[in-house]
């Protein structure tokens, strides 16, 4: 295999691209598609402060590197899960990568915040692992993004992650969700804006970026995702990748070109009428967000909020489907 | 000797004939090469390079996370 570049010896091909890359052009290749993205859909302005969502893992990592490369101040943020061994491990590789290149750290950890682990967590409040990982941490990015002045957050989700959702959510036809599939969501009253600059990088080549720039990062999978749907959805596509390049990117790209709209009335309607948290402030269509209820259900404790007065918390009806 | 080959979740060893291909070594592991990539001495190897029996590989999955 030679680079497509410059002919020299390839050490990744990239089948939807039909392109073969050396280390030096397949880091160029990464960087262009980032830049592409941010460009495109205008993820990123001049003056924005910036904070990446880390977890430890090649897609956090991989943005967040190849941001600072691109020339962005990016700090990170860590949010811990206390899921056991996991969870501290993946916080060393967020650590390590930070103090490494002298980048700036926030931590949150759920278990000493909150009084709930994700695993028992989940548990007491009937709700799936996954499920419960999510919303917390979406929840959270969010008020650590308003808290210290950010105008954008970073996720590191790539194609992939982009095309099984999408599949999931056409499966089951969760309109409301697909109205808000998009590589941006503009910042409203208490959200950051969120930007997901990794969408036209499949999660093979995060990983393969961190593997030529000797990025270290936590391989294996989270053991509470073993066997969730959105790995098997992730699967089904890959087979269907493998007997036709790109499929995953036409299916993910023509969405937004094609379809995305059609859905977006619905998603506005689903975010109409927002007010604020009685517990913690945030933005909620109840009169408790579905965070503070998970921490109420998991049995953990709300902390204490200046000028916010703890009210009962109605345990109202749960949510099915995915977003991000 | 044979090819050493790594594998993870589970994490486990296999000892396999050489010289065979990347390619060929993941079709015969019955492995989707969109969701691996094969490391030897921390770099990446291309699907079209064989392998010798004195080569020690690991063969990384690239498919992570939950739904969020």
């Amino acid at each position: 295999m030679k680079c497509v570049t410059c002919r020299g010896p390839a050490i990744i091909d990239i089948r939807r691209h039909n392109s073969n890359f050396c280390a030096e052009h397949f880091i160029e290749q990464c960087q262009r598609q980032v830049r592409k993205a941010i460009d495109e859909f205008e993820m990123i302005l001049p003056e924005d402060k910036i904070l990446v969502a880390v977890s430890g893992g090649k897609d956090s990592l991989a943005i967040w590197d190849l941001l600072v490369d691109l020339g962005y101040e990016v700090d990170g943020l860590y949010i811990g899960l206390g899921i056991g061994e996991y969870s501290d491990i993946s916080l060393d590789y967020a650590r390590a990568y930070a103090q490494a290149r002298n980048l700036h750290l926030i931590e949150v950890d759920v278990p000493s915040t909150f009084g709930f682990d994700i695993p028992n967590g989940s548990r007491a409040a009937k709700r799936v692992p996954c499920s419960a990982c999510g919303l917390s941490k979406r929840h959270l990015f969010d008020e650590e993004a308003i808290k210290g002045g950010y105008d954008v957050l970073v996720t590191g989700h790539n194609l992939d992650d982009e095309a099984a959702v999408l599949f999931g959510n056409t499966l089951h036809w969760h309109t409301e969700y697909l109205g808000r599939q998009l590589p941006v969501l503009p910042a409203r009253k208490g959200f950051p804006r969120k930007v997901k600059p990794l969408v036209r990088l499949a999660e093979r080549e995060t990983a393969a970026y961190c593997i030529v720039k000797e990025i270290d990062y936590l391989i294996d999978e989270c053991p509470m995702a073993a066997g969730n749907k959105h790995l098997s959805y992730k699967n089904a596509l890959n087979e269907i990748e493998a007997m036709s390049p790109g499929a995953k990117h036409s299916f993910y790209f023509g969405f937004l070109d094609r379809a995305a709209a059609f859905f977006a009335v619905e998603a506005s309607i689903d975010r109409e009428g927002l007010g604020a948290c009685a517990s913690c402030g945030a933005p909620t269509t109840s009169e408790i967000c579905a965070f503070c209820r998970l921490v109420v259900r998991a049995g953990g404790q709300l902390p204490e909020r200046t000028g916010v007065t703890a009210v009962p918390v109605d345990l109202g009806p749960k949510r099915t489907g995915s977003v991000q | 000797m044979q090819v050493k080959v790594r594998l993870h979740n589970p994490r486990r060893e296999l000892e396999i004939e050489g010289p065979i291909t990347i390619i060929n070594l993941l079709a015969r592991l019955e492995l989707n090469r969109e969701a691996v990539l094969v490391v030897r001495d921390g770099e990446l190897v291309p699907g079209d390079e064989s392998l010798s029996n004195d080569d020690s590989i690991e063969i990384r999955p690239v498919i992570s996370g939950g739904a969020s």
